[in-house]
């Protein structure tokens, strides 16, 4: 079973192949279907890896399948080989079945979209290369697989490329990447120059003697690393891009920059885990910019309007938990935070692209409003992720965080910890405020959209409801989660428990979160204290959170504009008047050269003749002269 | 009596001298072949007259290799005579200078 585990890649691959020549003569509905299916039969033939994987013991739970060469070049040996180990497997199910499920729901989301084989054809694209990065058994392919899924991003974010914000939007996507990646590239050569191969396994046995702990090689090289990470996983200072990308489809905003893709970066750091715990600074730093990034962009969901942009830089900050819990060592924690983040953050895209349906395109949550009676699937589900990310038991989200903020508190980095536990509280008010002013309240619906208003599909449907379970019941599985993970971070053991007792994290970690609905609910459902009256009184500080601190605009000033123009001058100076100038230049001068050449070539037999005469003579006198004097 | 060398090598001087003039001077491509054949000779006399002087066959056999040489450019000549006849009807040098700058 385990050696055939490279067919999880065949099927999707078998999607791409067959969408993009015969998509659209296969139709609509079997277009979808295939798409649909392939990454089905993917989640199946995943969840019969995981069975084959639980048969092993425990210890030998890490499977190697070199499947071909794929670079061989003097001292680089480069092989196309997976591996299968629990953590790989776990990101397997997580993109296979998130991603089988927003398939189907996207069956129903593009209905009547013209460019649906297109669609399809990138989806099946992206699960391919996800599914590359997470069983990538070497650097360079789990960089390749990095690459294919930044490519579909673009991809997709422009899916719409007629609209010009669209467009826009996956360059900017696909360019402030390129800077992450860049760094991530050099780590990789790092890896190669510092240990001569770039296999998972050789790496990290070598690194205990090769890296010498806390040194400056193993910090450059986790750091470079890292850089990569901040880049496709949208922390500070590269997270920009993430909230332009909701110009994307929904279904892709829920699959690749919710659930799966934006998560590669905590993945990445946690399976190099060896890595990291030979870098103490490069894990601090880790630790340091999720943490920042977590309320940096909860403050700004505080404020926002359009109800896919609340969900962008939530998953902003909640991507910074994932990297607080990974940077203080507890993988296993980021790891399951990551899970059941995919389910709920997931299921409220999915639910918002529901209501934006129904709504026909309306994102702007001051025009919705008591939707709750109408789209009652999407209202239930809806509220059930909302609670999950919230942080209310039982659900999933509360026993992730929870074990995130516990591993914070007790790695002795306090204040670490009480950033986080104000931005569970700030969580829990911006997504209340999402819910009441989507689904509660009067409505405030335009007329029009009023009438067309209906509950989705169910292709849509199905996947909500699918997810909402998952999103409540996944945080009962945290004990054999952690489990199942253990042999993968073994060594990297967070910190015992001391200090405030278990029992008072959590009480804190739900008081945080039921200040924050409470707080929301006083506001906008109660009206007990209007928001509108907090904004007027400090209008400097909603305009600076309304617009994101103006970090877009100050690259905009400090970036993009300087090398505008650079690239002006160079296209008007430099390469009309020095590259043009040499090319231009090298003809006219062998040109000028042969004009005068060109006389002797008279095409006259005896001109010729003539020259061999003068040249024999000149010869022979010379020859002459010297016997003379010799 | 015999000839002195000197009157052989003034000879084949001269012979070469007529030869090379011809060649630099006349236009139609069957004269300039023959003078070049005229240049030829010249040194085929030269060198009879230097290998019987010295008492030596050397000349006597590169005289042969020469005739030899000369049979075969002949007839490799007369043929491009031939054709460029038939390509552009003279025999004009003048006329094929294709190769002008």
């Amino acid at each position: 079973m385990l050696q055939y585990a490279w067919l999880v890649l065949v099927f999707p691959l078998a999607g791409v192949l067959i969408n993009a020549f015969f998509g659209y003569r296969l139709g609509r509905r079997a277009c979808g279907a295939l798409a649909t299916v392939a990454v089905a039969l993917s989640f199946l033939w995943g969840v019969g890896i995981l069975a084959g994987l639980l048969n092993l013991p425990a210890e030998a739970r890490e499977v190697h399948l070199a499947l071909w060469d794929w670079i061989v070049a003097a001292d680089l040996h480069v092989g196309l080989s997976l591996l299968v180990d629990p953590l790989s497997v776990v990101m397997l199910l997580v993109v296979t079945g998130v991603g089988a499920l927003i398939h189907l729901y996207s069956n129903g989301y593009m209905r009547e979209d013209p460019d649906y084989a297109r669609f399809f054809t990138y989806l099946n694209l992206f699960i391919v290369g996800m599914l590359l990065l997470v069983l990538a058994d070497n650097f360079l392919l789990l960089y390749l697989g990095w690459e294919a899924v930044g490519l579909c991003s673009y991809l997709l974010i422009g899916f719409w490329y007629q609209k010009k914000s669209a467009a826009d939007a996956g360059k900017k996507a696909f360019i402030v990447n390129r800077v992450g990646d860049f760094g991530f590239a050099l780590g990789i050569m790092l890896i190669f120059a510092t240990f001569g191969t770039l296999g998972f396994r050789e790496v990290f046995e070598r690194a205990p003697v090769t890296l010498q702990a806390g040194g400056a090689v193993a910090t450059a090289i986790t750091l470079l690393l890292f850089t990569g990470a901040i880049g496709k996983s949208a922390q500070i200072p590269l997270y920009v891009w993430l909230p332009d990308a909701m110009e994307g489809p929904t279904p892709v905003s829920a699959l690749i920059h919710a659930a799966t893709m934006v998560t590669a970066g905590v993945y990445m750091v946690a399976r190099t885990h060896v890595l990291f715990a030979l870098a103490p600074v490069s894990s601090a730093v880790v630790a340091a910019i999720g943490t920042l990034t977590a309320i940096y962009a909860a403050t700004i969901a505080l404020v926002q309007t359009d109800i896919k942009r609340v969900l962008a830089y939530s998953t902003i900050s909640q991507l910074g938990y994932m990297f607080l819990a990974v940077g203080v060592g507890a993988y296993a924690a980021g790891i399951f935070h990551l899970t059941t983040h995919a389910f709920f953050k997931a299921l409220l895209f999915l639910g918002a692209g529901s209501v934006i349906h129904a709504l026909g395109g309306e994102q702007d949550m001051r025009r919705m409003g008591g939707l709750f009676s109408k789209l009652r699937v999407t209202g239930i589900t809806f509220v059930v992720a909302w609670l999950a990310i919230s942080g209310i038991p039982p659900l999933s989200g509360f026993f992730s965080k929870d074990e995130i903020l516990a591993a914070a508190y007790h790695s002795g980095n306090v204040p670490l910890w009480l950033i986080g536990l104000i931005t569970a509280g700030l969580t829990a008010f911006y997504m209340s405020r999402a819910v009441f002013l989507t689904f509660f309240g009067d409505s405030r619906v335009s007329h029009e959209a009023a009438h067309h208003l209906h509950e989705s599909p169910p292709t849509m449907t199905v996947p909500l409801a699918v997810l909402a379970v998952l999103a409540a019941i996944a945080g009962l599985g945290a004990s054999a989660f952690n489990g199942f993970l253990e042999p993968v971070f073994e060594g990297a053991h967070a910190a015992e428990a001391g200090g405030l007792p278990e029992a008072a994290l959590i009480a804190l970690s739900v008081l945080a979160a039921v200040v924050g609905i409470a707080l929301a609910w006083l506001m906008y459902q109660r009206r007990a204290i209007a928001p509108e009256r907090i904004g007027a009184r400090v209008p400097s500080l909603h305009r600076l959170l309304y617009n994101a601190y103006y970090v877009d605009y100050g690259y905009q000033r400090l970036v993009v504009r300087p090398l505008h123009a650079l690239a002006q001058w160079l296209a008007r100076s430099f390469d009309l008047g020095v590259i043009d100038g040499i090319v231009n230049g090298v003809p006219a001068l062998v040109s000028g050269m042969s004009r005068r050449l060109r006389g002797w070539q008279s095409g006259y037999v005896r001109r010729y003749a003539l020259s061999l005469v003068f040249g024999v003579v000149i010869v022979t006198t010379v020859a002459l002269v010297m016997v003379r004097t010799i | 009596m015999s000839v002195p060398v000197y009157g052989y090598v003034a000879l084949s001087g001269l012979l070469f001298l007529i030869g090379a003039i011809g060649v630099l001077v006349r236009r139609n491509v069957l004269v300039i072949l023959m003078c070049v054949e005229l240049m030829l000779n010249a040194a085929n006399l030269a060198l009879l007259a230097f290998g019987s002087a010295h008492q030596s066959l050397d000349g006597q056999v590169t005289v042969l290799m020469v005739m030899a040489v000369a049979a075969a450019e002949v007839a490799v000549g007369l043929a491009l005579i031939v054709t460029l006849f038939r390509h552009q009807g003279a025999t004009d040098v003048d006329e094929v200078s294709l190769l002008k700058g």
